[in-house]
């Protein structure tokens, strides 16, 4: 009789399409992975689920109609974005914007960073199962995202900054509110690092999973706290001060682990860092608008504009404004707080607007398409570190009202076009952290 | 004859009622604890179709109302059966998976024996010799229904959740087994009864002159043991990875509807089963500490089945509690847990209890 054949048992690889309808992928991209149990063994990213053009868009905007799109970028910490735009097409115009206008966008940047770092680890740590560590985070996001509504009239979608300036000043008690809020978000920083810092489960997770040699973050071109989390003390606030940061001090955390573990440390160290320069930024800021004096020629703004529209200009420019929640910040010593004095780009403050002939040409030629800012030709490249990375704008200009071309660097990207380093070889339950301390945000990845 | 009938159907219905509507009170106090916990208020909006008398108004603020919509939603859903599953055992899986859950209560005892009609009977289903192993039996028999559902859902996320089930089931029911073997030794029985009768025997019997005897106490390690592999058989976070709802979504991501809901159910219920075994066997069952009745049956009796009620409820509230505080393990880390933290030291455990009864026994 012959002997039986050896039957070997033969095993297939299994692929599984991860997102976009998947938890962990938020429906805006997917990772086609291949798995051999529970190893990954290949995985293909694929993205552009969120793609809005914002590119083209801007060009066909005027340079101050782009920065709406700019907030849909990395749609968790839109000042930067904001901040930016504005250096980029200021860097064109060689524009110059005031002291206090500086320390605004820099104070306004670093409460958006913590914002941005607090809902990473929030959502990562959600993923692995600690719901309440998220709640927790997102709670303190809550109480900045209140500040930043107090400042913007908008928590999302802000449209803070202009060309030459800011739309407003920071409200009354500004620094107060600050100061008891940021307390409140150390207390939960407290809480979270109590609940994750140390808990072996989270350490099991997150430790020595998603590794990516800090060679390769260089190759792929990573920044931020990836890059920084790799051990390299990269931050364009230091590489390349922009606005006041050569004037604040504070440190770049940078861990060596290479791993998740290390881009958590070096986010939870980075919140710190932020709060240490928006309090730093208070007191130096220059002394900002006296509140309006109630006594005397007070007139409601709104009643202003009307005796305006019917053409009683009379003395109008010399009543005082009270602040309103529609000429806020526009009202004129605030606005010559903010806005750099140029009249070829900066819209002119409203009582300026309403209530004389040349602030009211000033104001038409600028909003009339074919006119409006017309920065000289050429070309630049402004980066600011955004709470990813570095975030780039090129902006190039024909001299016309619109750009020509704007494009961004997002630091998602790179992040993305290096994830499959960083998850093959690895289990399916390890992408999800990776994924999470990566922080892709599809807005600016896709654009 | 039918004296025995009626307090066997008595018993039924207070087992079954009990862990089915402290199952469905589940889903409100898991509500209710994580949005306590996570400084939220919780859900507080459902309301009897928009009746809204002043008199159940702080039931509906309490959000009471929404345990009994979850169930009617449930029961109204589209029932989907996906096209390339076996439709019975797709439809079998849930039951299977709640059959077993709930019928590991029945040895679990809710209070001491007492004399009724000249017949000698407690709170307990059924009172089996072998009520230790009957209990592992359901809850490992447990495992088809949750595997029955991965494997027959011909969805590959469903078929992770199921292989990781069964790593989990067998990590997890092997630690279950050997933690609890020093209590067999020490109170000498498997019949749950006789374990929680042996926890308090009488006022003389005090460890140290004042610790009552109860498994906590005799067997803190054994305790701990138990506790985390029935976490772990309970498939809850931080051993959610049959679900895991962020990475694979889980054995049931093909079910709807009530079969769906059962799967929900499912895991209250092992918690409850959990959560009553450990009050039993380590929490002194029905026995309040350093009270020692002369006789049963009567107040005595309610009293009793008040106080295990009280045990399980208190054990329930911890493990939501762990729920909502921990991540989760990856499934390899669970399973390196079960086999090379928790087997061994229950094993260990035994030693050390083998050695304490053979020295205290001269």
């Amino acid at each position: 009789m012959a002997a039986e054949p050896i039957r070997e048992t033969r095993t297939d690889n299994m692929m599984l399409n991860m997102g976009p309808s998947h938890p962990a992928m938020h429906g805006v991209i997917r990772i086609v992975v291949e798995l051999d149990g529970e190893t990954v063994v290949s995985s293909d990213t694929e993205i552009g689920y969120l793609h809005r053009a914002f590119e083209k868009e801007a060009e066909n905007a005027t340079y101050n109609q782009v920065f709406p799109y700019t907030d849909r970028l990395n749609y968790v910490s839109p000042i930067i974005n904001n901040v930016g735009y504005a250096l980029a097409v200021e860097k064109l115009l060689g524009l110059e914007v005031t002291e206090r206008c500086k320390y605004i966008r820099v104070l306004m940047s670093e409460i958006s960073r913590v914002c941005d770092h607090l809902t990473c680890i929030g959502a990562s740590a959600m993923e692995l199962g600690a719901m309440s560590a998220f709640l927790y985070m997102i709670e303190a996001r809550e109480f900045l995202w209140e500040l930043v509504e107090q400042v913007t009239g908008a928590r999302l979608t802000i449209a803070y900054c202009r060309v030459g300036g800011v739309k407003a000043d920071l409200p009354e008690n500004f620094e107060q509110e600050v100061a008891t809020r940021f307390q409140k978000v150390r207390e939960v920083l407290k809480d979270v690092d109590g609940l994750l810092t140390r808990n072996r489960i989270f350490i099991e997770r997150m430790d020595g999973v998603g590794v990516i040699s800090k060679e390769e973050a260089i190759d792929y071109s990573f920044t931020g706290p990836m890059l920084r989390g790799c051990g390299v003390p990269y931050d364009v606030r230091k590489a390349n001060p922009y606005l006041v940061y050569d004037q604040v001090s504070f440190e770049v955390p940078t861990q060596t682990g290479c791993d998740n573990y290390s881009r958590y440390l070096v986010r939870m160290a980075e919140i710190v860092q932020s709060m240490r320069i928006v309090e730093q930024c208070f007191p130096k800021m220059p002394k900002g608008p006296i509140n309006v004096d109630h006594a005397g020629n007070v007139m409601e703004p709104a009643d202003m504009v009307d005796t305006a529209k019917i053409g009683k200009t009379h003395d109008l420019p010399l009543i005082q404004l009270e602040l309103s929640p529609n000429l806020e910040g526009l009202e004129k010593k605030q606005h010559r707080e903010v806005m750099a004095p140029d009249k070829g780009v900066v819209l002119p403050a409203k009582n300026d607007t309403y209530g004389n002939i040349e602030g009211l040409m000033n104001h038409f030629m600028l909003i009339m398409e074919g006119w409006g800012i017309q920065p000289p030709v050429g070309e630049v490249y402004q980066a600011v570190e955004g709470a990813n990375g570095e975030l780039g704008y090129y902006v190039v200009s024909d001299g016309m009202d619109k750009p020509y071309r704007v494009r961004v660097r997002p630091p998602c990207f790179a992040f993305v076009a290096g994830l499959h380093k960083m998850i093959d070889g690895g289990m399916i339950a390890d992408v999800i952290p990776t994924f999470g301390s990566i922080n892709m945000i599809a807005g600016e990845l896709d654009r | 004859m039918w004296v025995d009938i009626g307090i066997t159907v008595f018993n039924v219905l207070v087992a079954g009622l009990f862990v089915l509507s402290l199952a469905g009170l589940l889903t409100w106090v898991e509500r209710k604890q994580s949005a306590v916990m996570q400084d939220r208020i919780g859900a507080n909006r459902a309301d009897l179709f928009g009746w809204d008398p002043k008199l159940l108004r702080p039931i509906r603020r309490l959000g009471l109302f929404h345990p009994i919509a979850d169930g009617l939603k449930m029961f109204l859903k589209e029932d989907y059966i996906p096209p390339e599953a076996n439709k019975l055992l797709f439809s079998l899986a849930p039951f299977l998976s709640l059959f077993c859950g709930l019928i590991a209560f029945a040895v679990i005892p809710f209070c001491d024996k007492f004399q009724v009609w000249g017949k000698t009977v407690s709170v307990q289903v059924a009172s089996l010799d072998i009520g230790v192993l009957y209990i592992f039996a359901a809850l490992s028999m447990g495992i088809y229904g949750v595997f029955l559902a991965g494997y027959t859902s011909k969805n590959n996320w469903a078929y992770l959740g199921a292989l990781r089930a069964s790593a989990l089931m067998l990590s997890s029911e092997i630690a279950i087994g050997v933690s609890i073997i020093g209590v067999v030794m020490l109170y000498g029985s498997m019949e749950i009864g006789d374990i929680v009768r042996a926890q308090q025997a009488g006022p003389h019997d005090l460890l140290f002159g004042f610790l009552p005897k109860w498994g906590i106490v005799m067997q803190p390690l054994g305790f701990l043991l138990f506790l985390t592999a029935g976490i772990a058989a309970t498939k809850r976070i931080p051993f959610d990875m049959p679900e895991g709802e962020s990475e694979i979504i889980g054995y049931f991501v093909e079910y709807s509807g009530m079969k769906f809901g059962m799967f929900m159910m499912t895991d209250f219920v092992e918690t409850i089963v959990v959560a009553g075994l450990t009050a039993a066997l380590f929490l002194g069952g029905w026995h309040i500490p350093y009270f020692y009745p002369a006789h049963t049956g009567g107040w005595i009796t309610v009293l009793q089945v008040l106080v295990f009620m009280l045990k399980v409820c208190f054990l329930c509230w911890f493990m939501v509690l762990v729920r909502w505080t921990l991540p989760r393990f990856r499934y390899d880390q669970a399973m390196r847990l079960g086999w090379m933290g928790l087997f061994p030291l229950a094993i260990a455990n035994i030693v050390v209890t083998g050695i304490m009864i053979v020295m205290s026994n001269g």
